[in-house]
C-alpha cells in the first residue's frame, strides 16, 4: 500500500464569479521511504499540490489516501492532529519563532500532541533531535544568533520531533548559499536512508537531482513521474 | 491541551516581547490602581463624613409628648402634654431591635448655678442618663460620667461644660468642687470636652448635666399637665410615682368616672426621651418600632392619634445619603472609564500582536495546533496580562492611597472587597477585550498565514 495516493485531485479557487482551476485532475502515488522531488514552474500548481499533500488545504474533488485512510475530507481539527503526528514541514524561510531558543523551537510541536508528555520528556526529546541534526552546541541560541544553515537544521529538527513518516520541504535551500545547501541536502539524504519519506518542492534542477524520483507539474497536471518506476 | 501548558506557552510568548507586554499591562495597571486608590480614599472620606454627621446627631431621635387634645379648638404647644414616663424609655431601649439606647431627659430652665462667690445661669441644665453622652457623641475631658446607680440614688453629682468652668471656676479644674444649682449642692464629677456652638448658634458648652432623677426631684419638681388623651395609664397615676409616701395626691378615680372625665391631670417624670438608632439608616425603622411600643404602652387604639411626637434629623439624613451616593457614583464612573480605556488598550495591542505574529500562528497551525488551541493561547495571554496588571495595580493603588494619607492627611479605608472585585474585573476585561483578537487569530488560514510577509 502506498503512503500517499492521489486520485483525480482537483482544486478550484473561485474569484468572485470566475472559477480558477489550479489542479486539473492529479493522480499520483508515493511509496514509503521514497525521496521525491516535486518540480514545476511558478504558477504550475505545485505549491497548491504540496498544501493538499501536507493536509493544510482540502481538494475541491478527488480522493486523497494517506496511509490507506481518506485524508482529503477531514475536518480542520482532524487535519491538525494528522499534521502533528504524521507530517513534518520545512519551509524556505525557516519560520522559527523569534527570540526563542533553538531547543524551545524544536519542542514547540510537542505541546500540541494529544498524549501529554512531561516537560522533562519534551526537553529530552528536543535535545536528542538537535543532536541528531548536529546542533548539540547551539541548543540555547536564538534564531538571530544562528546562521541560515543552522536555522534550517533547527527547522528540520522541529519537523522531525514527533517522528513523522513523511517530511515535506518547500524550497528548503531557497534562502541558503550553495555550501550550506549541500549540507542540508546531505542531511535530507541521511534522513531518507533512515527510512523517512521526503517530498521536496523545488524549481532548482540541481536540488531535484538529489531526489530519486522527480514529479513534473505543468498547468495543474502531472507531466511525468507520477508513479514509481513508470 | 491542558490549561497549565497553554499558560506556559502564553508566558513564553509574552516573554518574547517584554516591552510590549509591559505597555499593554500598563493600561490595566493604571486603571486598577486608580480604582483602588479612589475606592480607599472615597471610602475613607465617606466614613469621615458619616461619622461627622453622626456626631451631629444623625442617628438620634427625640420623642416629645404631643400637644394635648382638648375637645374644641384649643391646642397647646408641642411638648406641653404629659405622656412620657421613664418606663417608656426603658421599654424603647429594651424592646426595639433597631434602637441602640434611649435616655430620659428632664429640662430645668433658667436655673442659677453658684460656686464660691460667682453665679451663672447656664443655657441648658439637663437631667439625663449616663448614655446621654454616647448618644450625643460627647466625651469627658476630665473626671468621670455619672453611673446608673447614681441615677437610681438621685445622687447630687453633675457634669459641667467648658463654659461653666470658665465662668465659675476661672478655667481651673472644678472636679470634686461643689456647685449649687437652685440652692441644691452638687458635686462636680466631670468636665465635658469642648463642643462649640451647634448649628443654630447655641453654645453647647454652656451646660450642666446631672442624673435625671436628681434634677426632677431636687430642682424642677414634678411637672403637671393634661393627659393628651383620656386614657390614663396606671404608671402615671400619682400614687405609683410615689409609692413610698403612701399619700394620694388626688383621690383615685373610679372606673366609671374615668370614662366621663375629659381631662386627667398627669404627672410627668421626664420631659423627653432621646433615642439612638443603631445607625443613621435604621432611624426610620427605629421610629416605627418605638411608635409601636409607645402606642401599646399608652393604650392607644388603632385609628387614634399618637400622644407623642417624634423628631429626627431628616436634613442630616438627606445630606448623608446624598453625599455617599454622590461618592459612589463618582467612583463608579471613574472606575468604568479607566477600565474601558485599559481594555481598549489591551485589545489594540493584542490585535497588533496577532497581525505581527501571523506567521507564528500559521506555523503553529502547520505543526498541529487546532484553531481552539490558538484561541486559547491568545485569550490566556490577554487574561494573564490583565491579571498581572490588576495585581500590580492593586499594589500601586494601595501605595498611592497610603501616600495620600501620609502627605495630605486624608482618611483612607482599605477595602478587601474592592480588591477582589478589581482582580475579577481585570480578568473579565482580559476575556472581553482579548476575545476578538484571539478569535481573529484562530480563524486565520494556515496557508495564508505562512505566506504572510
Amino acid at each position: 500500500m502506498s503512503l500517499i495516493e492521489l486520485r483525480d485531485i482537483r482544486k478550484t479557487y473561485s474569484l468572485g464569479e470566475m472559477d480558477v482551476p489550479v489542479l486539473k485532475g492529479i493522480s499520483l502515488s508515493i511509496e514509503r521511504g521514497e525521496y521525491v522531488a516535486l518540480m514545476g514552474a511558478s504558477g504550475s500548481g505545485k505549491s497548491t499540490l504540496m498544501n493538499i499533500l501536507g493536509c493544510l488545504d482540502r481538494p475541491t474533488s478527488g480522493d486523497y489516501l494517506f496511509d490507506g485512510r481518506e485524508a482529503g475530507r477531514l475536518s480542520g481539527d482532524e487535519r491538525a492532529k494528522l499534521r502533528n503526528k504524521y507530517i513534518g514541514f520545512v519551509f524556505q524561510s525557516f519560520n522559527l519563532l523569534p527570540r526563542t531558543s533553538a531547543l524551545e523551537n524544536v519542542c514547540m510541536p510537542m505541546y500540541y500532541t494529544a498524549g501529554e508528555l512531561s516537560a522533562k520528556e519534551i526537553t529530552r526529546r528536543g535535545k536528542e533531535m538537535l543532536e541528531r541534526v548536529g546542533l548539540a552546541e547551539r541548543m540555547y541560541h536564538e534564531p538571530s544568533q544562528l546562521s541560515g544553515g543552522q536555522q534550517q537544521r533547527v527547522a528540520i529538527a522541529r519537523a522531525l520531533i514527533n517522528h513523522p513518516p513523511v517530511l515535506f520541504a518547500d524550497e528548503p535551500t531557497g534562502n541558503l548559499d550553495s555550501k550550506t545547501s549541500v549540507e542540508v541536502m546531505k542531511l535530507f539524504e541521511n534522513l531518507n536512508k533512515e527510512g523517512i519519506t521526503i517530498i521536496l518542492v523545488t524549481h532548482a534542477v540541481e536540488v531535484a537531482d538529489c531526489a530519486k524520483r522527480t514529479i513534473h507539474i505543468q498547468d495543474g497536471l502531472v507531466v511525468s513521474g507520477a508513479y514509481k518506476g513508470v | 491541551m491542558s490549561l497549565w501548558r497553554t499558560m506556559l506557552i502564553a508566558l513564553r510568548a509574552l516573554r518574547r516581547n517584554p516591552t510590549r507586554a509591559l505597555l499593554t499591562a500598563l493600561g490595566i495597571v493604571i486603571g486598577i490602581a486608580a480604582v483602588i486608590a479612589m475606592m480607599e480614599i472615597g471610602n475613607g472620606s465617606s466614613k469621615a463624613i458619616r461619622s461627622s454627621i453622626e456626631s451631629m446627631g444623625a442617628n438620634s431621635i427625640l420623642v416629645i409628648p404631643g400637644a394635648p387634645r382638648i375637645p374644641g379648638g384649643v391646642r397647646q404647644s408641642a411638648g406641653s402634654g404629659v405622656s412620657l414616663t421613664p418606663e417608656d424609655c426603658d421599654a424603647i431601649a429594651n424592646d426595639c431591635p433597631s434602637v441602640d439606647t434611649a435616655v430620659p431627659i428632664v429640662r430645668a430652665s433658667a436655673v442659677q448655678a453658684v460656686a464660691g462667690n460667682k453665679n451663672w445661669t447656664p443655657q441648658q441644665c439637663y437631667g439625663t442618663g449616663p448614655d446621654y453622652l454616647r448618644i450625643r457623641n460627647w466625651v469627658i475631658a476630665e473626671g468621670r460620667n455619672f453611673t446608673r446607680r447614681e441615677v437610681e440614688n438621685r445622687a447630687r453629682v453633675c457634669l459641667v461644660g467648658k463654659k461653666i468652668v470658665t465662668e465659675l471656676f476661672n478655667g481651673e479644674s472644678p472636679v470634686d468642687s461643689e456647685i449649687r444649682i437652685k440652692n441644691v449642692t452638687f458635686t462636680i464629677i466631670g468636665v465635658l470636652k469642648e463642643k462649640g456652638a451647634n448649628m443654630m448658634g447655641f453654645d453647647e458648652d454652656d451646660v450642666i448635666l446631672a442624673p435625671w432623677s436628681t434634677v426632677r426631684l431636687r430642682i424642677t419638681g414634678l411637672k403637671t399637665g393634661t393627659a393628651t388623651n383620656m386614657t390614663s395609664t396606671a404608671s402615671t397615676s400619682p400614687s405609683s410615682l410615689y409609692p413610698a409616701t403612701g399619700v394620694a395626691f388626688y383621690p383615685e378615680q373610679a372606673e366609671n368616672l374615668e370614662t366621663d372625665t375629659l381631662l386627667v391631670p398627669k404627672f410627668a417624670q421626664i420631659d423627653q426621651i432621646m433615642v439612638m438608632a443603631n445607625s443613621p439608616n435604621d432611624v426610620n425603622k427605629a421610629i416605627r418600632e418605638l411608635s409601636q411600643v409607645l402606642r401599646e404602652r399608652h393604650n392607644i387604639r388603632p385609628g387614634q392619634e399618637d400622644d407623642f411626637w417624634v423628631r429626627n434629623s431628616a436634613a442630616f439624613m438627606e445630606t448623608l445619603s446624598g453625599t455617599s451616593r454622590l461618592m459612589t457614583n463618582l467612583l463608579m464612573v471613574v472606575a468604568l472609564i479607566s477600565l474601558i480605556v485599559g481594555g481598549v488598550g489591551i485589545m489594540n495591542i493584542m490585535l497588533v500582536s496577532v497581525t505581527e505574529r501571523t506567521r507564528e500562528i500559521g506555523l503553529r497551525m502547520a505543526v498541529g495546533a487546532r484553531s481552539r488551541d490558538i484561541l486559547k493561547q491568545f485569550l490566556v495571554e490577554s487574561i494573564l496580562l490583565c491579571l498581572v496588571g490588576g495585581i500590580v495595580g492593586i499594589i500601586l493603588g494601595r501605595a498611592a492611597a497610603l501616600l495620600v494619607k501620609s502627605q495630605l492627611n486624608w482618611p483612607i479605608e482599605p477595602s478587601p472587597g474592592g480588591m477582589l472585585t478589581a482582580v475579577a474585573v481585570s480578568a473579565f476585561v482580559g476575556i472581553v477585550f482579548g476575545f476578538y483578537p484571539a478569535w481573529k487569530a484562530s480563524k486565520l488560514d494556515p496557508i495564508e498565514a505562512l505566506r504572510y510577509e
